[in-house]
């Protein structure tokens, strides 16, 4: 029997838990080339910010061990350019579409919901909090509980209240849990965990850091055990707060142990890098990983790690 | 001409003086293929480290075996190595063809066809697409040192003229290309210049070119991780028609551009009059800050990398 692999966030059904987490598919063109992103569960979109932006020069890239570092610097073609041909583009091809924001200002990230209000077809705002505040001397939101929590007070306050929001956090933080609580206490339906962990390269060869910005996120497996603390300490924390899990995840069994954790959605990134049909082959290897373990519908594993009833379904197997 | 994805299964892996020429079955890459097109691999098997692809520029397709695909590397990192490492039999994932083809002329015309190292691969597929427009070719070819120079029998072979240039001087002239390029487009009559080279060459090529108002097609190597256009790593200003500059990326914009569009001096760092750079102003008239000069190709001195933002980016 096949597994029920649906999911929901907020009003929206999707027909699968398996998304493209940020910045990783492109406009969403890109990747359909390879995978038909309306059987894709959602496509969480670049991050948008409301001017044109070139991002950082390069070398922007480093492949590090089972990772990837970047400093692209949220390259992109501003809200009036997504809205005009990016989330047209999706929607007629039948995609679900979470949008990524990201501001240097909480204005900024304010206007951009409301922006996002007045079209159809959002299915969620997903909030980049890693962003330098140009109020606080470029000091990443995400990394200040307060902060966090005004950027979410003010995109919950301006978008439309039938579109969920989410905060995306970084992992870079003393007590991820207190960025956590601040966002759901601004008014956050959900989290997304995890961002990527702010890292470095030095190239022996030239003697300089592998990267122009000279620092990058840093994604792949390598952050994986990073991103599944994070979403274990989140589910313990707010149990009832929906998780969209990313970091890391390459296979189906990646996809299972963040469900496992708590996350009810997980997002494919750096992997698309590598393999462009990413999406659908950790959703197949997802349904056999829950065949094996006599599963039928993957939300009966969501956050599963945490109870006795874990074990109970340990021992089936 | 979408790309398509496939496990592609080896059937060659040969030396050639330093370099390495992988043969590959892929009916459906070689079908759809055009000169100047690119394959991406990923490397180091299914549990790799390497979350990289590999992106090679394809050297020729055949239709033996209903289709094969052979590109060229040197085996210079742990990525390349791996692959130099694969037998007959083995399989692979490979995607393509990606990128944007050398244009061809409309009319017959004197092409020149410059290549440096394994650079010069893919010229040899856009020679014969050349010859059956009945254009002429001559070949222009460099590299390190005789080992180093890919392609001098064939481009002997198939040209109306091959020269050759090697730092060393262990074959053709002692010296880089572009000392000789000059003296060939003089004397070959050269209507357009098709470049495959490191980007100082590509440069040098372009600015000679310019001064003879040739046009350049030149194919960038830059580093590539996805391939695809999603990682936004292989990004160049480039110069549009409406004379805006964009960041653009080399795998889906690229790899062969117009020699005179690419900010070559602007390579690796972002102009400040590029659409979005900060404080491009979209109200001046081509998007520059009001108040600064006028830019007049390429002569900007090298900025400052901007801040990093958002390294969730």
């Amino acid at each position: 029997m096949p597994v029920d692999m649906r999911a929901r966030i907020g009003q929206v059904e999707l027909p699968n838990l398996v998304l493209t987490a940020a910045g990783c598919a492109g406009a969403g063109r890109e990747l359909a080339q390879f995978t038909d992103v309306a059987r894709v569960g959602a496509i969480i979109s670049k991050s948008i910010m409301a001017e044109p932006r070139t991002g950082n020069p390069a070398p922007r890239l480093a492949e590090t061990p089972s990772g990837m570092l970047n400093s692209v610097g949220t390259q992109g073609p501003g809200i009036d350019a997504f809205l005009q041909r990016d989330l047209p583009w999706l929607l007629s091809r039948g995609a679900r579409v979470v949008v990524s924001i990201a501001g240097q200002t909480i204005r900024e990230y304010a206007e951009l919901a409301a922006r996002l209000s007045d079209t159809a077809g959002v299915t969620a705002i997903e909030v980049n909090l890693s962003c330098p505040n140009a109020e606080d001397a470029g000091r990443l939101f995400a990394l200040d509980p307060q902060r966090a929590g005004s950027v979410i007070a003010a995109v919950r306050g301006s978008a439309r209240y039938d579109i969920p929001v989410f905060a995306k956090l970084a992992p870079d933080v003393t007590d991820i849990v207190a960025v956590a609580s601040a966002c759901v206490a601004a008014g956050a339906e959900g989290l997304s965990l995890i961002n990527t962990l702010l890292g470095m390269a030095i190239d022996p060869a030239t003697m300089r850091p592998a990267l122009a910005g000279t620092y990058g996120g840093l994604s792949g497996p390598a952050i994986r055990p990073v991103a599944v603390r994070c979403i274990w300490q989140a589910r313990e924390a707010f149990p009832g707060v929906p998780i969209i899990g990313m970091g890391g995840v390459r296979t189906g069994r990646d996809a299972l142990e963040l469900l496992l954790a708590g996350a009810s959605t997980i997002a494919v990134g750096t992997e698309l890098m590598h393999d462009p049909s990413a999406c659908s082959r950790v959703l197949r290897e997802l349904e056999e990983e829950l065949v094996a373990i006599g599963v039928d519908r993957a939300a009966d594993v969501v956050g599963q790690a945490h109870g006795r009833f874990a074990r109970g379904l340990a021992r089936r197997t | 001409m979408a790309p398509v994805q496939i496990r592609s299964t080896v059937l060659t892996l040969r030396r050639v003086d330093a370099y390495h020429a992988l043969t590959l079955v892929a009916p459906a890459i070689a079908a759809k293929f055009r000169p100047g097109q690119f394959v991406t691999v990923a490397v180091g098997g299914p549990e790799t480290s390497m979350l990289g692809r590999r992106a090679f520029a394809v050297h020729d397709v055949r239709p033996d075996h209903g289709g094969t695909v052979e590109f060229i590397f040197e085996a210079s990192g742990p990525g390349t190595r791996w692959l130099a490492s694969l037998r007959a039999r083995d399989s692979l994932d490979l995607v393509g063809p990606l990128g944007r083809p050398f244009p061809l002329p409309k009319d017959p015309s004197s092409c020149l066809l410059l290549g440096v190292g394994y650079g010069s691969a893919p010229l040899f597929a856009l020679a014969a697409r050349l010859a059956e427009r009945g254009c002429s070719i001559d070949y222009l070819l460099g590299g390190q040192s005789a080992d180093r120079v890919f392609g001098a029998l064939s481009a002997r072979r198939n040209g109306r003229s091959a020269a050759v240039a090697t730092s060393d001087g262990s074959f053709g002239a002692r010296g880089a290309v572009t000392a000789l390029l000059e003296q060939i487009i003089r004397e070959a009559r050269t209507d357009v210049i098709y470049a495959s080279a490191p980007v100082p060459v590509l440069r040098a090529v372009t600015a000679t070119a310019n001064r003879y108002a040739i046009p350049v097609q030149a194919s960038v190597d830059v580093p590539m991780a996805c391939g695809t256009g999603v990682c936004m790593g292989c990004v160049l200003p480039v110069t549009g028609n409406d004379g805006i500059t964009r960041i653009v990326r080399s795998c889906v914009d690229g790899p062969v551009f117009r020699g005179d569009l690419v900010r070559w001096d602007d390579m690796g760092t972002i102009p400040f009059d590029a659409l979005g750079a900060p404080g491009w102003n979209p109200a001046s008239p081509g998007g520059r800050p009001p108040g600064n000069p006028p830019i007049l190709g390429g002569n900007l001195p090298p900025q400052t990398p901007a801040a990093p933002l958002g390294h969730a980016g």
